[in-house]
């Protein structure tokens, strides 16, 4: 409230002759409203909203020590995929085992693993899709959805991701790939060692380490 | 309202709703915020798309920086009170009451044990500036207080999760040697605290 209205009446201002004791009631509460919004900024970023922010990532991590090199022969090559985080955000993938040491380049950019993973996903992840978007219209129900998430990921043809990050990589850059593992609807993945092979083939790509 | 045709337009607003939107702004923020804490360390976590809420109660959060300087921290005096009374039978060091309180009102710390009494008789500022250069918790094999804790506030509460808050260029060595702390002590389902990031599925931006 701007003003109040007092014995004066609206707007006039021709006071010339004094007329006795007739003050003007009215009070500018512009400076309260200001100070009111000053608390409230100050509120905003002084404190954090209690739940909605925080967020995590679920991982559950395999109890035994890393498969040994005869259980690792025992995947299924076709669909092994590997991926080496190394330095500066650089991830290096072969599909099937190290035999050889050729393997491809990538990054973290949109046309970088994730295009590779989508692809290789494709059936896994078009299923899902479908799902999201049947329980995005109200289609299916909660229950039903993530029962068939859980299906679609269990299917025996999709990639079974192994993420080995190097020494030379960041948190970072093991976040963001567990993150591509959620967003391209991957079903089996782990995080294991590398092995010496892949460890001196890193070394090697990467020679200008600080 | 008179009825002489006033020269002067009137400028006065009138400010009802906006004081009233300010206040009710100002209540709401009041209300449903609490005052961050004051962290001792700084870590800025990477994002992801995960909206799975870290729950409030019985966690226990491993911070590490990008130093790769490890801290604890611990929800609940009451958890806090139990895990310091254990901690002293472990190490045979003896903690006063007035001690063990003192350590129920610490949010997070990071330093060897042995430096641990020491740090509770200093004030905040004080101990702010020890934050700053402190060494963290030692995490090396001869050494491994962190899974100290870890086992002890597993005794003090059988509910608790673990929770690893890592910066975003902490090393990845570093983190390979919690997680491998953390597997050591039959901990096998753990969370890794990120910021908030647009799940490009949802967008549609694929």
């Amino acid at each position: 409230m701007a003003d109040i209205e007092g014995g004066g009446g609206g707007g006039h201002k021709k006071g010339g002759k004094p007329r006795g004791k007739k003050m003007s009631t009215r009070v500018d509460f512009t400076p309260m409203v200001d100070l009111g919004f000053l608390l409230i900024t100050f509120f905003m970023l002084t404190t954090s909203m209690s739940k909605p922010k925080t967020m995590e990532i679920n991982m559950p991590v395999k109890p035994d020590k890393p498969p040994t090199e005869e259980e690792q022969t025992k995947f299924p090559k076709d669909r092994a995929v590997t991926l080496i985080l190394g330095p500066k955000g650089n991830i290096f993938y072969y599909e099937g085992l190290p035999d050889n040491l050729s393997f491809q380049t990538t990054n973290f950019g949109k046309d970088g693993i994730r295009k590779y993973l989508l692809q290789r996903n494709k059936a896994i992840h078009d299923k899902c899709t479908s799902l999201r978007k049947e329980f995005q219209e109200g289609k299916i129900n909660e229950e039903e959805y993530k029962k068939g998430i859980k299906e679609a990921k269990s299917d025996k043809t999709g990639p079974l991701i192994l993420i080995k990050p190097s020494d030379q990589s960041i948190y970072k850059n093991m976040i963001d790939i567990l993150d591509e593992m959620q967003i391209c609807d991957i079903g089996v993945f782990a995080v294991v060692e590398l092995n010496d092979i892949e460890k001196q083939a890193v070394e090697a790509a990467s020679p200008t380490q600080p | 309202m008179p009825k002489v045709k006033v020269p002067r337009k009137s400028t006065m607003v009138d400010m009802t709703a906006m004081t009233d939107v300010a206040f009710l702004l100002l209540t709401f923020f009041m209300l449903a915020t609490k005052f961050k804490p004051d962290e001792p360390i700084i870590v800025d976590t990477p994002s992801s798309v995960s909206e799975i809420v870290l729950p409030e109660q019985d966690v226990m959060i491993i911070s590490v920086d990008a130093n790769g300087r490890v801290f604890f921290g611990i929800d609940g005096q009451y958890n806090r009170e139990g895990l310091i009374s254990k901690m002293s039978a472990l190490k045979g060091v003896a903690f006063s009451e007035e001690e063990k309180k003192q350590f129920s009102l610490v949010d997070q710390f990071g330093m060897p044990f042995n430096q641990l009494k020491q740090y509770l008789t200093l004030s905040a500022d004080q101990r702010t500036n020890f934050n700053k250069t402190s060494a963290g918790i030692p995490i090396d094999s001869l050494n491994n207080e962190l899974g100290d804790w870890i086992w002890q506030a597993r005794l003090t509460n059988n509910n608790i999760r673990v929770a690893i808050k890592g910066d975003m260029d902490t090393q990845y060595p570093v983190v390979k040697r919690i997680i491998k702390v953390v597997q050591e002590k039959n901990v096998n389902r753990f969370n890794f605290i990120t910021s908030m990031e647009a799940d490009p599925r949802k967008t549609g931006s694929e």
